[in-house]
């Protein structure tokens, strides 16, 4: 009983909070409803016993990832009005669309196709049972393939967005520390023999 | 050892990223010459560790066969010649870096895992490997605005279909209950699976392959990618990933549905259908080459579609042999646009072509042949594998659509023939000296000999084709 009541404030937050990202005005309060999302599918993850995924959804996606789409969101300079500019014409034939959409994957994805009867419950864990350990277990043996591609994937990630993003420009006044510490007296210094000023 | 390539291909890769920070050459010499040879190394791992059945390893997520062996064989080879096409391109147009040639490793280990993929899971990433290398190959001229466009627009449709075959995956996921291809097909088979869930999982999956393919109407993003990226680049994605993307195809839709053969076929009749109308006709209003190509491609990927729609062993075997055909006539035809530009000069307008004869007898005839063969003029290989394709199709009870394709691929011819005309009867209107690296002039002459030579002995390939899709046909 207590289950279903978390469960359903979970999602209503989860919906409500999805649904806030994309009619917000402002793209911070977007980005912060996000954060509310992702708390709230953690919860509905916790409920699942999956505690170690809940809590790296918080920390990589919350902690991490959300506060770097912040700052990008700040630091450029979003314009709302020409954003949402002409939104207002093409919205009943959006919402039109949308609604038959929903009606049509309603009817072949009802609940009676992916409801209980259909699936089986998982049964409950025993006490002690270590979800990480599991889940390590399986990553490091049956899923390692597919787990060193999506290193591989991390890697060209970063191979492009240095690739793309790195310039040498010459003409950028930078200091070269290296250079500087390798100068010698005779590069900086010139001596001069002045004819003396008194005659 | 059935993923040996694989492996070999990443450990080399790591070491060419290593090498190439310490070279200082402006050509990059070596790094071309290191990705090379790990090219050559993993043909011969590929070669030396195939067999004819199928292998699974890695907790049946890799799969092994002569398939894979074939389809890689011809990434591999294709991407090498494609590389020494590029070579002076890329050296006059601040395209020559490190990260060309790592990207380019990249893309083809991305190719290799999509070959070799036994699990949706496989598929998906090595999918995602091989976009994510490519999308930035397209951005690599930073300074050029269509490259850059061109880029956005690849990687924002590329990321939509992705979203789209996820969806679909799960849906798949969801009737059958696993990732694992043959689980899939032995719950479809067993009769366990929702019907409805598994065709609403499929349109998905169609659609997601529609926008890989760039098939009708998913097909937007070809010309302008293709037209504004680098010519090197436009070659890269045009020929190689190809192939991939058939094996990627022939595993889900065959490997995993083929008891669902009747509900998909539907879907990639109105696709080819479509690919091959909107792609002649559209091509004939270019005056750019690189957009025509680009719309070659999609009516090319009509005909691709049609082999594969029959759903028989003929009509995979004659798929892939159109597919492999396929790579061969991009690779000379972006190659020779390659050949004819030079610093500051990009030969890629119909009017460029004009007079070629004149000016270089040899490469106007290479170019004839590729056209012949690509509008399937015989005596080339084109026509073989337009023929191939259109006999699977008719066995299978698709007349109206075989007399579209006949019709379509007429009008095709028109396009493809006034090259040639441009070529033999127009006087040029550009006298310059032809450019070009004397291996990369070679090359490009074996490149149209090849056409025609498989044109004349097509056997050969078509039995390997016929056989290696019979060694994996998991879905019969």
């Amino acid at each position: 009983m207590i289950e279903a009541i978390v469960f359903y404030f979970f999602a209503a937050v989860l919906i409500g909070a999805s649904f806030a990202v994309i009619t917000v005005k402002n793209p911070v309060h977007a980005a912060l409803f996000l954060v509310l999302a992702f708390f709230s599918a953690s919860g509905l993850w916790l409920l699942l016993e999956a505690e170690f995924l809940a809590i790296v959804l918080v920390l990589v996606y919350v902690g991490a990832v959300m506060v770097l789409f912040l700052f990008v969101v700040m630091m450029l300079d979003i314009n709302i009005a020409r954003l949402r500019e002409g939104i207002w014409a093409w919205l009943p034939f959006g919402a039109l669309l949308a609604i038959v959409m929903v009606i049509e994957m309603w009817i072949v994805l009802g609940s009676e196709r992916f409801g209980l009867a259909g699936t089986i419950a998982p049964e409950g864990h025993p006490a002690g049972y270590s979800n990480t350990k599991e889940l390590g277990m399986l990553l490091y043996t049956h899923y390692v393939y597919p787990f060193e591609i999506a290193a591989v994937i991390l890697l060209v990630a970063i191979v492009s967005a240095i690739a793309l993003t790195m310039r040498r420009r010459k003409d950028t006044k930078s200091q070269d520390a290296s250079a500087q510490l390798a100068a010698r007296r005779e590069e900086r210094v010139r001596m001069v023999s002045m004819p003396s000023g008194r005659k | 050892m059935p993923a040996a390539a694989e492996i070999i291909l990443l450990c080399a890769l790591a070491v060419i990223m290593i090498v190439d920070l310490l070279v200082d050459d402006p050509k990059r010499f070596v790094t071309f010459m290191l990705t090379q040879i790990s090219l050559a190394i993993c043909l011969v791992a590929t070669i030396a560790t195939s067999s004819v059945a199928a292998v699974h390893t890695f907790d049946g997520m890799f799969v092994s066969d002569m398939m894979t062996t074939v389809l890689k064989a011809g990434v591999y080879v294709s991407v090498s010649i494609l590389l020494i096409y590029s070579r002076s391109y890329i050296e006059s147009r601040s395209l020559c870096r490190g990260e060309f040639y790592t990207l380019s490793l990249f893309a083809v280990l991305g190719m290799m895992v999509m070959i070799s993929a036994a699990n949706f899971l496989t598929l998906y990433l090595g999918l995602e490997l091989m976009s994510l290398s490519l999308y930035a190959m397209v951005a690599l001229t930073r300074d050029s605005a269509v490259a850059t466009e061109a880029a956005m627009k690849y990687f924002v449709l590329g990321a939509l279909a992705s979203g789209l075959l996820l969806y679909g995956m799960s849906m798949l996921y969801g009737a059958t209950g696993s990732l694992d291809i043959e689980k899939v097909l032995a719950a479809i088979k067993s009769g366990q699976a929702n019907p409805n869930v598994l065709v609403f999982g499929i349109v998905f999956v169609v659609a997601g392959l529609g926008f890989k393919l760039g098939a009708v109407p998913f097909h937007m993003w070809i010309p302008d990618v293709y037209h504004g990226s680098p010519t090197a680049v436009t070659l890269f994605i045009g020929s190689a990933p190809k192939l991939a993307a058939f094996a990627f195809v022939l595993r889900i839709l065959s490997g995993g549905l083929q008891p669902l053969v009747h509900d998909w076929s539907q879907m990639l009749v109105i696709l080819s259908f479509l690919s091959m109308a909107v792609g002649n006709i559209t091509a004939i209003a270019q005056t750019n080459l690189k957009r025509m190509l680009a719309y070659s491609t999609i009516s090319h990927m009509g005909f691709l579609l049609l082999g594969i729609l029959s759903g028989t062993v003929d009509g995979y075997s004659a798929a892939m042999f159109y597919v492999l055909v396929y790579a061969l006539m991009t690779l000379g035809g972006f190659g020779m646009i390659m050949l004819l530009s030079r610093e500051g000069f990009e030969a890629d307008n119909l009017e460029d072509f004009k007079g070629l004869n004149a000016r270089s007898p040899w490469n106007a005839f290479v170019m004839l042949l590729l056209m012949f063969s690509m509008a399937g003029i015989p005596p080339t290989v084109g026509f073989y594998a337009k023929f191939s394709v259109l006999q699977a199709a008719l066995k299978t009870g698709h007349l109206g659509l075989v007399i579209a394709a006949v019709i379509f691929s007429l009008i095709g011819a028109f396009y493809y023939l006034r090259i040639v005309k441009l070529m033999y009867f127009d006087s040029a209107s550009d006298n310059a000296p032809i450019a070009g690296t004397q291996d990369a002039r070679i090359l490009l002459g074996i490149n149209g000999l090849a056409v025609l030579l498989l044109g004349i002995l097509p056997q050969s390939l078509m039995a390997l084709c016929a056989r290696s899709i019979q060694s994996s046909m998991i879905g019969f």
